[in-house]
This record gives C-alpha cells, structure tokens and sequence, in this order.
C-alpha cells in the first residue's frame, strides 16, 4: 500500500510544536488551541473521507485579527497553514499536514451588516450559506448559490471552491455573487479585494481569490449580493426512457432560448435510490428524468412553462408532469437533493466525480461512463448540473473489499481525463484539492502550471498557505505521464491499516 | 479558409520572446478606438488587429469563442442573427473596436447590475505571457475550478498581465421584447426607486436617471414585460434601443462637451462607482446616472474653480465613503493619477502579479499604474 504521508515534502518537518503552541498562546486563549491527538482527530478530514491526516495543531480564533496574528506567527515560523470552513469539500482541500496548523474559521460565523437597499450582506467566513438567504428571507431577498451542502458549507468554503449549486446556470457561482473580499495574506496582513460597488480599481482580484482552494489568502469577511426572491417558480419534471434522450433534451431546452433556473438529470439507478429513500414520486420505471426550474415573474414564468413543456415532448420525453402545488415542487427537488445520501444507503461508499463537458457531449460522456462501469465493474449513479454540463457520476464501492477503493479511484480518473478529452474540464465546482492533482496534469501543460505557481508565489513566496494542493508540481506530472494513471494513487490515499500505522507512528 | 489564415499568434509569440530578450515595452494595440482610455501608453506598437475570427460558436452551448482581434460590431451581429447577444453590452467607442479591447478594458454597459459585467461571461482565454509562452485558461464550459481563474483576471488589466490571443465567452438568448419606461424625478427619488425596484422580481435590464428623468428598461417574455409595465407606470420611450446606445456609447448629449469634438477638446469626464443606493452626492457639475445608482458620471463645466488634483482628492474621498472609487475616464491629463490610487499592500500584490507574468514588464508599461 502506497505509504507516503507527507503531503508536501518541501515543508520543514523540525517544526518546533511546544514553542508554536507557546507563541500562539499569546494570540488565542488556550481552548482555543487543540494540540492532542484525540482533540485533533475530528480534523483529519474534510468530505472526502478516503484521506486523512491529523495536523500538529488546530487552531479556533474569534475574529479576523486573531487571524491575521496566527499568520504572523506561523510566517514567521515558516509554519504552514491550512483553512477550514465546515469541512463539507469534496476534493480534500481542507486536507490537513502532518507538520502544519489547521486553521478553522467556524469561529468567525456572525452576518455583520444587512443592506437592503444595496442588496448585499456583510458575513464572516464562518456564516453558513443558508443561514444568509434565511437571514433576509424576510426582504424577499436571497443569496443565490445553493451548493447541495448548503445547510452546513460555509460561505468562506465556498468562495475557496467557487461552489456553484442548482440554480447556477442562470443565477452564477460563488464568483458571480461576491463584491468584496477581506483578506488576511500568507504574511499577516490585511487587505481589502473588491468594493461595496460593482467594480474596484486595478485587477480584478476578488475573481482571482474566489475558487482558489485557499492557496492564496485566508479569508476572513465576505460581501454578497443578495437578489430579489423570484415572483414565481415552477418546476417540469420530465420521464425518458433512455439517458441519451434525456441528455439532448437539455441542450434543446436552452437552445429554445430558456435559462431554466435549473436543470437536473438524474439516471435510473439514482431515480430508483431517490424514490425508496423519499417517495418523491419519481417515475421508477424511468432510465433518465430531467428537473427544469422556471422562475421569475408569474407570467413570464406561465409563458416558458407551456414552451419547455411543449420542447420537452418534442426531445421525446414520455411524461412530463408540471408540480402541482408548492408541496410537489419541495418534493420533486428533495427527491434530487437526497441523491446522495440516498445511493449512500444502496452502497457501502460511493466516490463523487465532478466533471463538467459541453452539453452536446452529454450523451457520449454518459454513455462511456456506463461502459467504463460495466470494464470496472463498479456501478455508477449519475445525478448531476445537466443545464451546465456539470456531472456528478457517483462511483459505488465498498472500501472492505481489499482493492476497490483504487479502483474507484482509477475509474474515476479515467471519467475525468475523458472529460477533459471532450473539451471539458476535470473539476466544475468541486476544486483540485488533494484529490485531483494527478488530473490536472492532463488539463494543463508545463507551461500553464509553472504559471500558476507564478501566482501562488506573488501571494505565498514561502508556499506556507495549504502547500501541495491544487496545482502539481511540475516533476509530478512528468512522473505521472511517465507511469500511466493506473499505478499512481494520489499521494497520502491511504486506507484504514495504514491509518493505524500511523497513529502508532506517532505514539498515539 | 480564412480561420486558418487569419492566426498569427506565431508570429505574437515570436515578437514578445524578442521583446522580452530585449527588455524592450510594447503598446498592444486593437482598433485604437479605447486608446483615450487608461493612461497613456509607451512603447513599440504591436498590432492585435490581423490576429481574428470566430474559433467557434455553437449556439446551443451559449458559448462562443474568437480571437481577440475580432471586432465587436461583427461578432455581435452574429450572434443577433442566431438571436443572441452579449448580455454584459459591452461599449464599443468606435466603428473597429476590438474584442480583445473590451476585454482588456473590462468595460460594460447598461445591462451590468442585472445580467453581470464582462469578467461575469468569461469562459476562458489564451493568451500570450511575457515570457512569449501561449497558454491556455478556463475552457468553453459553464463551470470550471481546475486552476486558477486567470481568465477573469485579464479583464480590465488593460494588457499589463499578457497578450490576450482569444476569449471564449458565455452568451444569452436576445429578450423577446425590451421596452423603456420614462418618468419624471429628482435625483434623490430616482436613486430610491432604481434601488427598490432591483430588490423586486422584475424584468429589469436598465436603470438610467439624466437630471430630469428616470429611464426603466424591461426584458424578458412579452407578457412578463407588459405585466411588469402594468405595475410600474410612465411613458413608454419610443426609440428604447437608440436610446440605451447612446447611453452605452457616452453618445447621451449629456457627455457632448467631455467628448473630443467639445469644449477645449473635451472637458474630463470623470466616473464614480460606488455602492448603487449612495444618496445625491452634492458635488460641484453635471451628474448623470447610470448602472441603477452604481455609476456616476460626472462633468465639471467650470474648470479653473479648483486646482484638478484637489478636485481629483474630493471625488476620490467622496467615491471611497461610499464605498467605491473615482476614475478619470476620459480627457484631463492621462499621464497623470487616471485610476484610483490603492493602497500600500494592495499595490505590492499587484507589482508582485505583473512580474509573475511579465518579469521584463514589456506589457503595455504605466498604462493601469504608473508603478508597473
């Protein structure tokens, strides 16, 4: 088994931890900071749970200057430094070191201002991305990206990943519905990105910031735009019986000239899972259903409604059924909602990919997938962003069985580099992370990395913030091509054994 | 085929590797049509203009990409002949005027607050870096965080970061139908109204006021625009379309003596962006308008009344407490302070990004800031 914990083996591994523990005692109360093993546990992981890692230390400030203190300390240490929200990612980015401070921001979780009149709310990195819309529910007003983690994702986690949700196709990610950013860099200090207006001098940072995995800053405010609840929304559920169908449906629909709000499909295994799990009243006997959203204004919405409808027959849907009545509507989308959790009930674990293709390479992309399943033999759930070509392909394993988390891993790859082959990209909202660092390898060539670290190095020149995330080193790649994706796991993939060594490693 | 033939990017590439091995600037140039734009710039023109065409537009997807010398005025005529547009209606400033201008502008029209600006479109780019490397960003699909988004952050870098070679760009259906509501209004009730109304469910896709009176855009389904005409009221303006052109083109008579053809070639034209519900901001000359509240334009008839940096520190204080900032858009001295000055720590990051780009700094040198 691939034993390799060291994340990034550039960072200094004689950290001196009883004088940073001390150091940071003058900054933080001593609850504040969690530095024994059984404290430090809940942080090994984030959402993705194949990879672990318990830090040196956890640290829990209050506020933004404690924050911007701890940076100093640890810059000053050369100490690295990794940011956590809610710990709902999907790609290992809040992936912890051995030798670094986790840095978590749920501390940080107050809305600190409500302008109605500008629409916008001033929130700390700790606020949930629920807790804003139902915080000004009241003005008919709502903040737009709904990840399905909604509940419990911070919006300091989602301007890190660029979280996108349901209704991006027509509302935006993260990026679009951010204004300003405060933000404490790798050194320790404060600057402010973005303006309370639509635009700020001189590059456009707050779009630089947003999606990059915390690499370049640890942010510690957030200013959102907050838009008015639409008049109306009505969701189209439409059966087909077959994927391919369903697929071109999507594309058709848009080139109708509709943004639908959303739009989601969903596959037979996934309809199936959805339906025992919450009776959404989801045709069972269906192999694809599609979930159009139309919102805005009431007779805008009733003019698109007869025209999707009317398309969606057209694309050879056999049913399509208009939600009766709020109740059906709140159905049909907690049928989609629960996908996850409700294919987690049908396998022991399951590995979410998160491509995105253009829409008219939906139907192959998909079709592919099944024959890649059926090669693996790992069956695939495919409940996903259809409207943005963003898919969502749910790898079943059980990671018991000796060998099928790597090949959950290596059919997941393989899903991936087509993507990129169809004109596609290897991540849509769900970030690099640790987890696809191998990929991005064949997303981007030597040239366009040594870019990236370009950037990382005007924000970071020490590579203190989350080092070994996101972009690969350059030898990596070259190691990656040379060897050919099945040999290589990602680098501290590590099962339960090996999880146990290392407890026993470190005297635990 | 002329896709084929009218790619010179080679040719780019080659003449910033010498450049750089030189140490010698170049002024990257479109159509011209925005060079009164930014400050002014200095070093060997290098032509953008012979590198165009569309790559591709698929309709289907709302994606379209081109090379950057592609002039506006046909890509948007294409798009409008499979009724489509670029929704952040970008000014155009001249007949020739160049994607890869707008794009290095950042510049957006009416239509910004409700349908998103620019940088909000862009799918991805490649580019030429100051090192003579072509890279690629982002890509032609909705949803992209594999990297870095560089591609947003060449809009409105104006060419200091890289050479843009192409832009792939998300584009919307045309509205059914665009009707523009007229009433008159102080400037105080103007401001209240576009704020209100933007926090409503309405089909709203402009918000102008000129002095006198409020201009209301709607876009969307017929009958959600006569049923939103129904709610809100005021005359219907007969030529809407002609009407937000101008406004978009700063052809409005109310921009006349800031343009070249005006006073004393022009008397500067200053922009505030500031928070969009910022009360009236009881500055000296003639205001008008746009963005829903979020973009003051503002022309000082009498110039000589106050020394210009100390009229320039009055606007900037008053832009920042309200939360944004003032930039010298057009005429007065463009070698001197255009943009808002940024603070200390700011202005690090953004020496510290341009070298990660352009060691040798050959791109388009003190056009953004005199510092890079």
């Amino acid at each position: 088994m691939d034993h390799t914990p060291r994340v990034n083996p550039s960072v200094d591994p004689s950290v001196d931890k009883p004088g940073l523990i001390k150091a940071l005692r003058q900054i933080l109360p001593a609850q504040r900071i969690l530095h024994e093993r059984e404290a430090l546990r809940p942080y090994e992981c984030d959402g993705l749970s194949a990879y672990r890692q318990v830090p040196l230390l956890v640290v829990l400030p209050d506020d933004a200057e404690q924050v911007r203190r701890v940076m100093q300390c640890c810059h000053e240490r050369g100490v690295p430094v990794v940011a956590r929200g809610a710990a709902t990612g999907l790609s290992g980015g809040a992936l912890p070191l051995a030798d670094g401070v986790l840095l978590s921001l749920a501390r940080l979780n107050r809305i600190l201002h409500i302008d109605p009149l500008n629409r916008t709310a001033r929130v700390q990195p700790g606020v949930r991305n629920l807790a804003i819309s139902q915080a000004v529910e009241g003005l008919e007003l709502y903040y737009a990206p709904d990840p399905s983690s909604q509940i419990a994702c911070t919006i300091g986690g989602n301007v890190a990943e660029n979280s996108g949700g349901v209704h991006c196709l027509k509302y935006g990610l993260t990026v679009h519905n951010v204004l300003q950013l405060k933000l404490v860099t790798a050194a320790g200090e404060l600057v402010t990105l973005g303006a309370e207006a639509l635009d700020a001098p001189g590059f456009d940072l707050p779009a630089l910031l947003i999606g990059s995995e915390g690499m370049l800053g640890i942010v510690v405010e957030v200013l959102v735009k907050l838009l008015p609840t639409p008049e109306r929304a009505q969701v189209l559920l439409a059966a087909f019986d077959d994927v391919s169908k369903a697929a071109n449906a999507v594309g058709d629909v848009i080139a109708a000239g509709i943004i639908p709000a959303g739009l989601e499909m969903m596959d037979g295994l996934a309809i199936r899972a959805a339906e025992d799990f919450v009776h959404a009243g989801y045709p069972v006997d269906a192999e694809a259903i599609l979930l159009c959203e139309l919102d805005g204004a009431n007779e805008e919405v009733s003019a698109h409604l007869a025209r999707v409808r009317q398309q969606l027959l057209d694309s050879g849907a056999t049913e399509v059924r208009t939600a009766e009545n709020e109740e059906q509507r709140a159905l049909f989308w907690k049928g989609r909602k629960s996908a996850f959790p409700a294919v987690g009930r049908i396998s022991p674990d399951y590995y979410c990919m998160d491509g995105t293709v253009p829409r008219k390479r939906l139907a192959e992309v998909l079709l592919e997938t099944s024959r890649l399943s059926a090669h693996y033999q790992l069956p695939v759930a495919n409940v996903f962003h259809a409207g943005d070509g963003n898919l969502h392909p749910l790898i079943l394993y059980d990671a018991n069985r000796p060998g099928e988390l790597k090949r959950a891993e290596d059919l997941g790859a393989e899903i991936l580099e087509l993507c990129v082959r169809v004109g596609g990209t290897i991540t849509g909202e769900h970030g690099v992370g640790h987890e696809k660092i191998h990929q991005m390898c064949v997303q981007f060539n030597a040239a366009e990395l040594a870019q990236f670290h370009a950037v990382k190095r005007a924000f970071d020149p020490h590579g203190l913030l989350n080092p070994g995330k996101a972009v690969p080193q350059p030898r990596h790649c070259s190691e990656y091509k040379a060897l050919g994706s099945d040999t290589l796991t990602p680098p501290s993939a590590r099962d339960q054994d090996a999880r146990d060594q290392d407890a026993r490693d470190h005297g635990a | 085929m002329e896709i084929a033939a009218n790619d010179i990017s080679q040719t780019l590439c080659q003449s910033v590797a010498e450049a750089a091995g030189l140490g010698r600037p170049l002024q990257l140039c479109g159509s011209g049509s925005k060079e009164f734009f930014g400050r002014r710039a200095t070093g060997t023109r290098l032509d953008l203009t012979a590198h165009r065409g569309v790559i591709n537009y698929e309709p289907r997807e709302l994606v379209i990409t081109v090379r950057a010398g592609t002039r506006l005025a046909e890509l948007e005529s294409l798009l409008a002949a499979e009724g489509q547009m670029l929704a952040f209606e970008p000014p155009h400033f001249g007949p020739s005027a160049t994607l890869g201008g707008s794009a290095a502008c950042g510049l957006s029209g009416p239509r910004r607050p409700y349908a998103g600006a620019l940088r909000d479109f862009v799918l991805g780019v490649t580019l030429i870096n100051g090192r003579g490397e072509r890279l690629r960003f982002g890509g032609e699909v909705m949803k992209n965080v594999a990297g870095y988004d560089l591609s947003r952050l060449m809009v409105g870098a104006m060419g200091s970061l890289g050479l843009l070679l192409d832009v792939s760009l998300k584009v919307l259906p045309l509205p059914e139908t665009e009707r523009t509501l007229v009433q008159a209004c102080t400037e105080e009730q103007a401001i209240e109204r576009m704020n209100r109304l933007a926090g409503t469910p309405l089909p709203l896709t402009g918000a102008v006021y000129d002095g006198l009176q409020l201009y209301l855009r709607l876009s969307g389904s017929e009958p959600g625009v006569v049923a939103a005409q129904t709610r809100l009221g005021g005359e219907v303006l007969a030529d809407g379309s002609g009407f937000w052109r101008r406004v978009r083109e700063l052809e409005h008579p109310f921009f006349d003596s800031s343009s070249a053809n005006g006073p004393d070639n022009g008397r500067p034209l200053w922009r505030l962006s500031i928070s969009p519900g910022s009360p009236p901001l009881g500055l000296p000359g003639r205001q008008f308008i746009d963005w829903g509240g979020a973009q003051r334009w503002l022309i000082i008839e009498q110039p000589g009344e106050q020394p210009t940096e100390q009229l320039a520190e009055r606007l900037r204080a008053v832009a920042v407490q309200h939360g944004g900032h003032a930039q010298l858009f057009r005429g007065g001295d463009r070698n001197g302070a255009v943009n808002h000055p940024l603070p200390g720590p700011l202005m690090q990051l953004h020496q510290q990004l341009k070298l990660a780009f352009d060691p040798q700094g050959i791109f388009n040198p003190g056009r953004l800031y005199p510092e890079f």
